[in-house]
């Protein structure tokens, strides 16, 4: 039978809401057997949500799964598995104290007569899934005492252990060495060869021009073009990614800059980045740009003080400063509103107020004894220039939305008059009103003089916002552009490091 | 745009402290004081009453201390095994002929480098609490039966009984007035600094209390330091009223002590809890056995009921909760 006739998989119309964010709106996908399609988007614009969806971690609120040509459902992961739906997905979930060949066989193991696991057999299995990737792992070699691109390796062979027809592959290469990409590339190959329909999603050109055979691309969770990658060039790729009309949503500010108030030089980590230096001036909002895994947030950390870098000076105000502790960059006027709000921004346990005054304390008490209606007066003062909703400032943080959330972090170190304050992905996960609020108020802050880092994966974003923008490839700085020289396409090349871009 | 105003509190203070877990506790404690009075006439004696507070004033002491550690999230399972420790070093130095200031001295210094030692391996090397004092649970007791074998330390200075023997005035022993200075302290020192403060904040999340400009590591080692003091202090008033020093003393203190932090409403897991609430624990683990000792009720038993008591206590909002959601 001829290879490409009736796709194995469709996805038709599928629409997946999230409180206050549609993920994916009417999307649709077809996969052919013997064939490689890429799925490429920027970062949010809805990829894992399909990876998630078409392997029954989330259901979708509208539209279809088909199997050839039959509407299905994945309640569960199981199900996917099942109709012979497999992933490697972008963070997998290995088990560090199990051996590599229990990891792969895990929920499937062959069984002996007696019902209880055939262990030879799943070794056996298991070494030849690893010796296909040209893998050289011991199967019963336990997974903490391996490296991160032999665990990915293992996610891979767990992902073909499984019997499966299409194989969905969410950026399986951003871990591994050039050797073992080419593995991977020839293990494609061969799973084409056996008519299996492949979904490679990734964010390297080199890549999807090397082994896919369709493309769809995706913006905000929409589809916005797919056809044969023959047809296509990497200009047009990166058009269709990034393409619209940003300037008018982002407020309008007159831009005077100040003296330089933050001085970098030569940071260095040992594994996550090297070489950052960058120079700030008061009220001026940078930009950090970058794919996931650029080094953009471990470089923040650790000028934030809670990772070591192994090498690097800062200044601050022209004064060498040394921070080694989160307690040394606040007291340096450096503070940092992290990614990851519930775990590193706020205490959410903890009432508003507290979490407001908790860098603070020492202004609103006396002699190191509370002073409640300071801590009030505080909070109070900060949260209502953010427009922060809340019941009172005694509800607990973690009964707000995601946006009022991140206020209250804002909230927290504008209370303690900063010099330079550090935003990573302030807007991810936040609905468009309270994007617009915190745009709003990033300009306001750089009005008044506050220096701004913007870290943000967000192309309108850091089109919209930034005066100047670093971008970061593989922990170096792989440009800097000021403001007349920021557009979409230069930002996703540096970034992706594509050299012939056409503008 | 209308600047809205968000008010402080929905709830009074007031209404929050008759709701809380505290009340709940004190109805207990004055529950068991009625059925104690009712079940034996010799409860209700001044004396027998004073005699009493011996039973938890100095495991009190150490449980205050304790409720900071379980609050930032940590626990210190080696306090009973300082005291024997603590009581073993001021045994030997009072052979030597040193006075009851220098054994005092010796006393709290020996309370304070275990707790410093704990505190160091905890937050320096950043191993597991729980499992760093297991250890040292071991080696400091085991300290002590190397130093005393099947032997005992007596022969303490006379004017040392004061601290475990002493009466400030009437029926209130000099061991009582310390535990409520000692608990005045405490409480001001949780809920009323900054240093409080920050001790909830790590409880409830060390890493964004951490990502707070907290320097959670100090933090958590002076409460390793005042855990130990605390054993210290204990140490030097169960010396002196015993007046005499063998290895297994205070064996089983650190579960006991736990108990009662746990009882007070402190949450095991970190982050809430408040020394009014050990107060009141102290006190109903004290009349329970107090209670139960006038009735002849064996040692075994009481351990029995202290342990149904826990869990019963700690159960019952739950189901309370689970009641109510029906």
């Amino acid at each position: 039978m001829s290879p490409s006739d009736a796709p194995i998989l469709s996805l038709e119309k599928v629409t997946k809401t999230f409180p206050g964010v549609r993920a994916l709106s009417e999307v649709s996908i077809d996969l052919y057997p013997g064939k490689v399609t890429a799925l490429v988007g920027e970062n949010g614009a809805g990829k894992s949500t399909v990876v998630k969806t078409l392997t029954g971690i989330y259901q979708p609120d509208g539209g279809e799964i088909r199997v050839d040509g039959v509407p299905v459902h994945f309640p569960t992961p199981q199900s996917a598995e099942n109709a012979g739906v497999t992933a490697i997905h972008q963070e997998t979930v290995l088990f560090d104290e199990l051996s590599v060949a229990e990891n792969i066989f895990l929920g499937h193991a062959p069984k002996g007569r007696s019902g209880l696991i055939d262990t030879h057999a799943m070794h056996q299995g298991a070494k030849e899934i690893l010796d296909g990737l040209g893998a050289k792992i011991d199967p019963r070699a336990i997974l903490k005492d391996l490296g991160t691109a032999n665990k990915h390796l293992v996610a891979i062979s767990r992902a073909l252990s499984v019997d499966a027809r299409v194989v969905i592959m969410d950026e399986p290469t951003a871990a591994l060495s050039h050797a073992e990409i080419e593995e991977l590339y020839e293990l494609v190959d061969g799973l084409k060869a056996q008519g299996k329909a492949i979904l490679f999603i990734s964010h390297k050109f080199d890549e999807i021009f090397r082994i896919a055979d369709n493309y769809t691309v995706f913006r905000d969770g929409q589809m916005v073009g797919d056809g044969a990658i023959a047809d296509v060039t990497e200009a047009e790729l990166v058009k269709m990614m990034v393409g619209r009309d940003v300037s008018q949503i982002f407020p309008e500010r007159d831009r005077n800059l100040g003296a330089e108030v933050l001085n970098v030089t030569g940071y260095d980590h040992p594994t996550e980045f090297a070489d950052i230096g960058f120079t700030l001036k008061r009220g001026e909002i940078l930009g950090f740009y970058g794919l996931v895994g650029a080094g953009r947030s471990e470089f923040m950390q650790a000028l934030f003080g809670t990772t070591k870098p192994s090498a690097g000076s800062v200044r601050v105000d022209g004064a060498e400063a040394t921070i080694r502790s989160p307690a040394d960059a606040v007291s340096h006027g450096i503070v940092y509103v992290p990614e990851d709000r519930g775990k590193q921004g706020a205490i959410v346990d903890l009432p508003i107020f507290q979490n407001v005054t908790l860098p603070s304390l020492k202004q609103t008490s006396r002699k190191g004894f509370l002073k409640m209606a300071e801590e009030f007066k505080l909070a109070r003062e900060y949260t209502e220039r953010l427009d922060l909703r809340a019941a009172s400032l005694d509800t607990h943080v973690g009964s707000l939305s995601g946006g009022n959330q991140q206020k209250v972090v804002i909230a927290k170190w504008l209370a303690t008059e900063p010099k330079v304050i550090i935003l990573d992905e302030p807007t991810k996960g936040i609905d468009i009103g309270s994007k617009a609020a915190v745009h709003e108020f990033m300009a306001e802050l750089a009005a008044q003089g506050l220096a701004v880092i913007m870290v943000s994966s967000e192309i309108p974003e850091i089109v919209g916002m930034s005066d100047r923008v670093i971008i970061m490839r593989e922990g170096r700085i792989a440009a800097e552009l000021s403001r007349e020289d920021i557009c979409p396409e230069v930002l996703v090349s540096h970034a992706a490091g594509i050299t012939e871009a056409t503008a | 745009m209308n600047t809205r105003s968000i008010p402080d509190r929905l709830q009074s203070p007031l209404e929050r402290k008759l709701k809380s877990w505290e009340s709940l506790l004190l109805l207990v404690a004055i529950g068991i004081f009625v059925a104690n009075s009712f079940a034996s006439p010799y409860f209700l004696n001044a004396w027998n009453l004073s005699d009493a507070t011996f039973n938890f004033t100095e495991k009190a002491m150490i449980a205050f201390a304790m409720a900071l550690l379980i609050i930032s999230g940590e626990i210190d399972l080696s306090v009973a095994s300082i005291i024997a420790l603590a009581s073993t070093a001021m045994g030997a130095a009072a052979q030597v002929g040193i006075g009851t200031e220098g054994l005092v001295l010796i006393g709290l210094a020996t309370g304070l480098v275990c707790g410093a030692f704990n505190g160091v391996l905890v937050t320096a090397l950043g191993l597991p609490s729980i499992v760093v004092t297991i250890g040292t649970m071991s080696l400091f007791r085991g300290i002590s039966f190397i130093i005393l074998g099947d032997q005992a330390y007596r022969g303490y200075p006379s004017d040392f009984a004061f601290f475990g023997q002493g009466y400030v005035w009437w029926v209130i022993s000099f061991e009582f007035v310390l535990f409520a200075i000692i608990a005045v302290i405490y409480g001001v020192f949780l809920h009323m600094t900054n240093f409080g403060r920050t001790v909830y904040a790590i409880g409830n999340n060390p890493t964004g209390a951490l990502f707070s400009g907290i320097r959670v590591g100090r933090v958590k080692f002076i409460l390793f330091l005042l855990t130990g003091l605390m054993s210290g202090i204990a140490a030097i008033c169960l010396t002196s009223r015993l007046g005499s020093t063998r290895p297994s003393i205070a064996t089983g203190w650190e579960l006991e002590i736990v108990t009662m932090v746990v009882l007070g409403g402190v949450n095991i897991l970190g982050g809430s809890g408040s020394i009014p609430g050990v107060v009141i624990a102290a006190f109903v683990m004290g009349l329970v056995t107090f209670g139960l000792g006038l009735l002849n009720v064996p040692g075994i038993v009481m351990s029995i009921v202290i342990g149904g008591l826990l869990i019963s206590v700690i159960a019952l909002p739950r189901l309370w909760t689970m009641w109510s959601a029906r």
